[in-house]
């Protein structure tokens, strides 16, 4: 639904659009193989894959909503929903995305120091550094806080040891962003600091997983005596959990909205339609029609509690919910999917089949479905326990 | 503002004990909570200012009817404030203006009577309006008219030469039998008998064979209001098994402190958030851009009555036993779920409208 323009944004932004976004980039793709995810070591699909992010990153439209001294364009919600619809308009493809924008960066927004923020932000907007995300660990799944990474304070600098896992492209980003212990004596929840540290850095090292669906993005990630300057502590000292729980609600909340990237951009009557078999089928016509149904109501919910949360309320806790809908939901349009395509999606190379089994990890990365629900009963609806 | 007042008011004038009562003494509606609903202009919120109404739109009589689903109110809110309003703007001359100041005022009750058989299906319509002189005379059966033992004016559709034709009558008119049924839900539901009854040109609402563009709209408003109360009916239940899953104590604990349980209330907390959705959608829809809103309407249908069945088979289960007693409230909740699951278009019905907007 197009929303209001008093101001003539919409209009400036549909022919700024126009005028400058190559037409490779408008073909709506959102597949691994054509985003860009940036980094020092990033390797253009294209010349206008380059063009397309240096010209949005001069305007701020790689990070729309941050404010324009880190390199966004400062746009309210309204103004946001117009960008989004804009750039849906002519499929274009968007022109960055990575865990800096979509986790680190709200985080240093609400806990860095303007120091941090001014050096960490702007090479984000503009795609120059690629950061991952060290959280889980082989010890520590569900029970995050359970982490035993060490970060002992070695007077000029910290020195880190330990292992994390589940990184995804650990072996790709130059930085990363990592809970790490840093008082082993203190209730488990205290004692966490959240430390940013180069990916260069002597000591780290970092191990592919492949994953049911094939090659994956996730990683080991070893520490081994690694020096980390002071000054990449973000938050104060012992109170990471605080920075980290923040940045969880954003991780969920991208997860949620990613399947529906994934899933809903095509509506389940039209993949049954292009299928053999799903037209006749009365019970998988069924299924689909109920699953479609969900899906129009989590998606018109996403939208709600992004309205909200331009009105000053985050989805917080509330984030819990988005991340379990959004991805039970996905694994149920990616069951249809393959079950309307019957044998026709059991090759590797079809797509379809290393999609659906990769939505069996939404539901588990980013906090398990168990555990969103768990989040749900005790801080939401203050059940005892 | 709205909801918060609602609440307040229904909270001292109709909270669960009022269904409890009217339903003990053998009655299915109060006049006068009808009549200080009117007072507060709850019966003309969708009536033009001009005909002595508030105008607020339907997202805001989904705020009040969610309000009502909340403690189960039973009045004539859907069937006249909504439906009936609906209709009668559609048609907006001289003689509906005066029917919309007698609804805001309180003083008028209406009741569709479309069905004619046990699934909603408004073009299965086989009552006849023979032409008869300059007007018509109608028979046939309508089944499971709601507020149709206590309404003054029936909305009655039937089929005339070419095709559907809605009528405005008063339900006294020679011709027309009630008979009032005993309805799970405590509420005034009758079957209708026409067997000739008159009705003169000045009685058709809108066009001859033209039902649908007065009916259509008014369908739409209330299976969307319908929806909203059914959101309510799914809060209220939750909110009446929240508060036992902390004060039922087992195995020395309270039986919130289950993992089992805990799961279950969570993801049905979630379904009522996502159902909120597609309410609040539904009534933005109906403001903004109404002769696009079945969809949105549908889909809160089908998702309002998916969650209000969920709250309360979840109800009943958490409560134990208790939860089977005719002492206890969660009854009422469950059996208005079952009754609004089925009025104006059950979970299949709003499902197929949803799917073939969507491809299927």
């Amino acid at each position: 639904m197009p929303h209001d323009d008093p101001s003539g944004f919409r209009a400036e932004l549909r022919d700024w659009l126009a005028a400058n976004c190559p037409e490779e980039m408008r073909d709506g793709a959102s597949t691994e193989d054509s985003i860009c995810w940036g980094g020092k070591n990033w390797e253009f699909s294209s010349d206008a894959q380059k063009i397309w992010l240096d010209r949005c990153a001069a305007r701020g439209l790689t990070v729309p909503t941050w404010p324009e001294a880190y390199g966004g364009a400062g746009l309210e919600r309204a103004r946001e929903k117009i960008f989004h619809e804009e750039m849906a308009r002519i499929g274009a493809r968007y022109p960055l995305q990575s865990f800096g924008i979509w986790m680190l960066g709200p985080a240093l927004l609400q806990f860095g120091t303007p120091e941090q923020k001014a050096r960490y932000l702007p090479p984000i907007a503009r795609g120059e550094v690629r950061w991952c995300q060290g959280y889980s660990e082989p010890g520590a799944g569900s029970d995050l806080a359970g982490l035993q990474t060490r970060c002992e304070d070695r007077g000029d600098h910290w020195l880190v040891n330990g292992q994390k896992i589940w990184t995804s492209y650990a072996d790709r980003a130059d930085w990363i962003f990592a809970l790490v212990r840093t008082d082993r004596d203190a209730p488990k929840h205290k004692g966490i600091s959240f430390v940013l540290m180069d990916m260069e850095s002597e000591g780290v090292s970092t191990r592919p997983i492949r994953l049911i669906s094939g090659a994956s993005p996730f990683c080991e990630t070893f520490f081994d005596d690694v020096r980390v300057p002071k000054d990449q502590v973000v938050g104060e000292v012992n109170r990471g959990w605080d920075v980290a729980k923040y940045l969880l609600t954003h991780e969920r909340e991208m997860i949620s909205a990613g399947g529906q990237v994934m899933g809903a951009g095509r509506a389940l009557g039209a993949v049954l339609a292009d299928s053999e078999t799903g037209q006749s089928d009365p019970v998988l016509r069924a299924d689909a029609m109920r699953a479609e149904v969900d899906g129009l109501a989590v998606g018109l919910t996403l939208e709600r509690y992004k309205d909200r949360a331009e009105a000053g309320q985050g989805a917080g806790d509330a984030s819990a919910m988005l991340k379990y809908a959004g991805t039970e939901l996905n694994k149920r349009r990616l069951e249809l999917v393959i079950a309307a395509g019957g044998t026709d999606a059991l090759d590797w190379a079809d797509g379809r089949a290393p999609t659906w089994l990769r939505t069996k990890g939404n539901s588990i990365e980013g906090g398990t479905s168990e555990v969103m629900l768990g989040i749900i009963a005790k801080r939401i609806l203050g059940l005892p326990g | 503002m709205l909801a918060d007042a609602a609440r307040g008011f229904l909270d001292g004038a109709a909270p669960l004990t009022h269904l409890r009562g009217l339903r003990d003494a053998g009655l299915t509606h109060d006049p006068a909570l009808w009549k200080n609903m009117a007072a507060m202009g709850w019966a003309g919120i969708l009536v033009p200012e001009t005909t002595g109404g508030s105008d607020m739109g339907h997202a805001a009589a989904g705020v009040l009817a969610r309000e009502m689903g909340r403690t189960l109110v039973s009045c004539p809110f859907l069937g006249t404030a909504v439906i009936a309003v609906t209709a009668l703007r559609q048609v907006g001359d001289a003689r509906a203006g005066s029917a919309l100041a007698q609804i805001a005022a309180g003083e008028r009750l209406y009741a569709l009577a479309l069905d004619e058989s046990a699934k909603f299906n408004p073009q299965a319509v086989e009552t006849r309006a023979e032409k008869h002189g300059n007007g018509f005379r109608l028979s046939g059966r309508k089944r499971f008219v709601v507020d149709g033992a206590m309404a003054d004016r029936l909305l009655v559709v039937a089929r005339t030469d070419g095709g559907l034709t809605l009528f405005d009558l008063p339900a006294d008119r020679d011709g027309i039998a009630r008979t009032p049924r005993a309805v799970i839900d405590s509420r005034d539901v009758a079957d209708i008998r026409l067997d000739g009854a008159e009705a003169t040109g000045a009685d058709v609402l809108g066009k001859v064979d033209d039902a649908m563009a007065v009916l259509a709209p008014a369908l739409r408003a209330g299976q969307a209001a319908l929806a909203a109360e059914m959101s309510g009916l799914a809060a209220g239940a939750f909110a009446m098994t929240l508060g036992y899953l902390k004060e039922r104590r087992q195995f020395s604990t309270p039986i919130g402190a289950f993992q089992a349980l805990q799961h279950r209330a969570a993801h049905l907390w979630c379904e009522i958030e996502i159902t909120a959705s597609a309410i609040l959608n539904a009534g933005r829809m109906l403001d903004a851009d109404p002769a696009n809103a079945a969809m949105a309407v549908s889909l809160a249908k089908a998702r309002a009555t998916a969650t209000a069945q969920l709250a309360v088979q979840e109800g009943v289960q958490m409560h134990g036993g208790i939860g089977m007693t005719d002492a206890f409230d969660m009854g009422f909740f469950m059996k208005r779920a079952r009754v609004a699951a089925e009025w104006l278009g059950d979970y299949g019905y709003h499902a197929n409208i949803v799917a073939q907007a969507r491809g299927f």
